[in-house]
């Protein structure tokens, strides 16, 4: 059995044809190519898939690719506009809160939803604690907290 | 320092693709006609195999082909291999059973692979691998080394009697027990180094495809080091010409050593991507990375420190078991024996040092190197014992250390357990640490805790390591399959820009920038014309890649040493067109000068020159600007440090918080601040995970692994770690033209113990003394109150 499916991602319309059991993530990255978002466990522990799904940040492995029918979803390929790099992706490159670059896409969505719940006001333990869904093997997280407290600034500064 | 060259603090080039979702992970080919396979594992720890019937899971929906052990062994595809040769005391070879691609005729671990489904979608591929039908018959299971080795303990393979693999050892034992005899005091300690399970957060991946209009095989895989991997298919297990094998390992999502080695999976689809003549993709399921990646660590050891009676270290006998695991991993021998027995004199002047390995065989996953591999255990049993030392012989374990520190001006130092040391400075070292750690204010802080109800600890850990693997003579000579030089080719185009094709392999090290900065610093080209190419033995010339902290020190001298060819051909070409003769020819910044003069030409001009030689020396140089170099270290490089800890615990629900952590590390010269802080943070992450949080554990009667998933395996979170204070000791490494050491185990190496003394400092006032890693709050909750129940008793 197939079903039909249809959203937005990063803004444009997307559709196509999946098994009922094929996962938001399997649909981004199988059908529509953009393997930007990564899957690193079968648990939901790792965080690596985390989406945005209508503003908020999902982890693309715990839903159904037609449950999010209808849906604006976001990935890491739409965060940049016009080639200048989203405040939370520079943060992350200028404070070095990356290695291997696998858990970066949902470690940084994950990040902008999380400045964004706390309306930009963050401090070392709300970060920790608000990325605690999301496992990084390289970084031993210094880098990353650092680089999503300067993020944090950074969106504010620029109101995104 | 430059803005840009040597010791800059570069933001990376590669950030930008790994950023916008744009880098190439093997998970994320799509090639045309594409398969995919699954495979059926083992459920039992130890079982033979009386049938397996596939007939259901041919029939199955999409299903292309179905593999068994049987099929592999009609084959004859040959055993997955150990490249390491381990000659045990009496001098004989190690133990090495056959390790089938696909297992025949007994499973010896849960994870072991039993059949490989390919099919048109991943999903009808696993679908169709439930559907097969296994008749097991179960036998009794042994998880834990030390009772392998029990006359009464199930037997793994015919060839290893009693489950040994070998038995090892390197020392001097009559002058250790001489110096026992007239120690002042011994200090003793039985350790269990928890096994971990890597978790690189890509989990392992392989895509083949075959070619039948010319032979060619194509393989991409999560490996460190794709030669390696090729020649190992090649040569030992496929029989695939060299030549017509390609390996590409492009982006790798983390490796920590789990992907250097050769593992069933590639080896599968590799050889059925020509049966079935379509490509096949595999990309591991977490709960398979979990039992069938390579694990770490897993040793039970009991040592003992002989003093005299000013501290002053005598001699030190170390005996230990350590897990093989079901078969040996491509360079599982190594580990225990020469990247551990080697560095237990660590900091120290111990003038007497015997240790006794044996290696044995359980029903567990394959045991092999994890970041650090070797030296993380013996930083563990060596600063261990020294604070065990300090506490009962009342020293302070700073002032201990230092009583028994090799000298600054004593390189190079020979050790009583063959290695040879180059530089150091292990008493600077630890004075800048005890600074940054404010050890002095400790006692304050621990009143402070106190009486807050909460027990403060603080310890420390002087390491060192062996790395930049390795004179490939001296590896050779202890029994390594191949050589440890690394190449690089530094190739200009005619328009000036560069590529750099290096056999190191970057899996979130960064290499891109670090190689380019080294580039740009010899070569005075701007770092956005240099791009660094590795992982795909078609275009990368023959490489040993990534592992053992060898990148910068070995693969960047590679690097130097084509930079140098580059110079040296284009000060003749210089020479020609300035007119000058070729000694009179300086080159700085990137430009050819006639010294004295201001006659100049730039690099790009005599690089274009070289590609279109109108007037041009052709009858004294050939045309192009493209220089090969393979460099072969000549000692190892000895990174070391001081790591302190300052943990509290409430004694309430044993809960542990890192207060402070502070690493002073010696990796010679830094290339990138930056990213060696970040190697370092990382490093020490993963050390603190496996001494608080990490425990691969097989239960002891079923061998089920039962910490086989993020639900069950303690990874580090973000809210588990606290920030790190890092600071450098700086003596340059004399034997490489970078002076660099490397930095990439070094926190993976010190931390353990540097936690794990902390511990024992926070607990020995409420008469704890011995608690094993991974110090949960379980555990530690548990031994306080043993200790409370012991008082009460006393």
């Amino acid at each position: 059995m197939s079903m039909s499916v249809s959203m937005k991602v990063n803004g444009k319309t997307a559709s196509g044809t999946v098994e009922p059991r094929t996962l938001l993530v399997q649909f981004l990255r199988e059908h529509l190519g953009l393997t930007g978002t990564h899957v690193g466990c079968d648990t939901s522990q790792c965080g690596a898939c985390v989406v945005h799904v209508d503003g908020k940040s999902v982890k693309a492995c715990t839903m159904l690719a037609v449950r999010a029918e209808g849906a604006e979803v976001s990935t890491i390929e739409g965060l940049a506009k016009d080639g200048a790099l989203h405040p939370m992706q520079e943060a992350f490159r200028e404070h070095h809160g990356l290695q291997c670059g696998f858990c970066t896409p949902g470690m940084v969505m994950s990040a902008i939803d999380l400045v964004k719940r706390h309306n930009y006001k963050l401090d070392e333990t709300t970060v920790r604690h608000g990325l605690e869904g999301n496992l990084c093997r390289c970084t031993g997280y210094h880098n990353i907290v650092k680089a999503v407290l300067e993020g944090a600034k950074a969106m504010q500064a620029k109101g995104v | 320092m430059s803005e840009k060259g040597i010791g800059a603090r570069v933001t990376r080039k590669e950030d930008h693709r790994f950023l916008t979702g744009n880098g190439h992970y093997t998970d994320d080919l799509q090639r045309n006609r594409q398969t995919h396979a699954a495979f059926l594992r083992s459920p039992h720890a130890h079982a033979k195999i009386r049938k397996v019937d596939t007939a259901a899971a041919k029939s199955a929906p999409g299903v292309v082909a179905v593999f068994t052990g049987a099929d592999v062994a009609e084959a004859k595809v040959g055993s997955l291999i150990c490249g390491w040769v381990v000659k045990d005391k009496h001098g004989e070879p190690h133990k090495a059973p056959a390790h089938p691609a696909l297992a025949h005729d007994t499973v010896r671990h849960v994870g072991d692979p039993v059949a490989m489904v390919i099919a048109e979608t991943a999903a009808q591929a696993r679908d169709a691998a439930e559907m097969i039908v296994v008749d097991y018959e179960e036998l009794p299971a042994v998880v834990n080394p030390a009772k392998a080795l029990a006359k009464s303990a199930p037997q793994l393979h015919a060839e290893a009697p009693g489950n040994l693999c070998y038995d090892w050892e390197l020392g001097d034992r009559a002058a250790v027990d001489a110096a026992f005899a007239k120690a002042a005091h011994v200090a003793k300690v039985d350790l269990v180094n928890n096994r971990l399970i890597p978790n690189a957060m890509e989990p392992r991946a392989a895509a083949a495809e075959y070619d039948a209009g010319s032979g060619q095989y194509t393989l991409w895989t999560t490996s460190q080091n794709p030669h390696v991997t090729r020649l190992v298919l090649s040569a030992f297990v496929l029989g695939i010409p060299e030549h017509k094998l390609r390996v590409i390992a492009p982006d790798v999502g983390g490796g920590f050593g789990s992907k250097i080695f050769i593992y069933s999976e590639e080896t599968m689809l590799t050889w059925a991507c020509a049966k079935v003549n379509r490509p096949i993709k595999w990309t591991a399921e977490r709960n398979e990375s979990f039992v069938s990646d390579a694990h770490g660590r897993d040793h039970v050891t009991h040592a003992e420190l002989a003093m005299d009676k000013d501290g002053k270290f005598l001699a030190l006998k170390v005996d230990t078991i350590a897990n093989m695991g079901a078969y040996l991993s491509t360079f599982a021998t190594a580990v225990p024996t020469y990247l551990y027995g080697t560095l237990l004199a660590g900091q120290y002047t111990t003038p007497a040092i015997h240790v006794n390995v044996r290696s044995v065989f359980t029903n567990t996953a394959p045991v092999d190197a994890y970041r650090g591999a070797g030296r993380p255990e013996a930083t563990f049993v060596l600063e261990r014992i020294v604070e065990q030392a300090a506490r009962e012989m009342k020293i302070d374990k700073a002032e201990l250390r230092r009583r028994n520190f090799i000298a600054p001006d004593a390189y190079p130092y020979q050790t009583p357990v063959a290695l040879t040391y180059d530089s150091g400075n292990y008493a600077g070292a630890m004075t800048k640490a005890l600074e940054m750690a404010d050890y002095a204010g400790f006692e304050k802080r621990r009143a402070e805790s106190k009486a807050k109800g909460k027990l403060r600890g603080i310890g420390m850990s002087a390491y060192i390591e062996a790395c930049g693997l390795a004179p490939s003579a001296v590896v050779g000579s202890l029994g390594a399959g191949v050589g440890q030089w690394e190449s690089a080719q530094v190739r200009f185009n005619p328009t000036g820009n560069v590529q750099v094709y290096t056999g190191s392999h970057s899996h979130g090290q960064g290499h891109e920038t670090s190689f380019a900065q080294v580039v740009s610093n010899h070569l005075g080209v701007p770092m956005d014309q240099i791009e660094i190419i590795h992982g795909d033995t078609a275009t990368v010339p023959f490489g040993m890649g990534t592992y053992g902290s060898r990148s910068l020190a070995v693969g960047g001298s590679a690097i130097v040493k084509a930079c140098d060819k580059i110079v040296a051909k284009g000060k003749k070409i210089a020479a020609h067109m300035l007119e000058a003769s070729v000694a009179d020819i300086e080159f700085k910044n990137g430009v050819f000068s006639v010294a004295g003069t201001d006659k100049q030409v730039p690099l790009g001009g005599v690089v274009f020159s070289a590609y279109v030689p109108h007037n041009y020396p052709l009858n004294e140089v050939e045309p192009g600007m493209d220089e090969n170099a393979f460099y072969d270290p000549g000692n190892f490089t000895y990174p070391a440090g001081v790591h302190i800890c300052e943990i509290e615990i409430d004694p309430d629900t044993g809960v542990s918080t890192i207060a402070k952590f502070t690493a002073v590390d010696d990796f010679g010269n830094l290339i990138n601040p930056m990213i060696v802080e970040g190697q370092v943070h990382g490093g020490i992450g993963q050390g603190i995970g496996q001494a608080l949080l990490e425990h691969g554990i097989y239960d002891e009667k079923s061998g089920q692994l039962l910490s086989g998933s993020y639900m069950d395996y303690t990874m580090p979170r973000a809210d588990d770690l606290p920030s790190f204070d890092v600071g450098y000791q700086v003596t340059p490494c004399p034997h490489n033209p970078l002076g660099v050491k490397g930095c990439g185990e070094a926190g993976a190496i010190a931390a353990p113990a540097a936690v794990m003394n902390a511990v024992h400092d926070a607990l020995a006032p409420v008469g704890v003394h011995s608690i094993d890693m991974p110090a949960t709050p379980a555990r530690i909750w548990q031994a306080i109150q043993q200790a409370n129940t012991k008082m009460a008793a006393e």
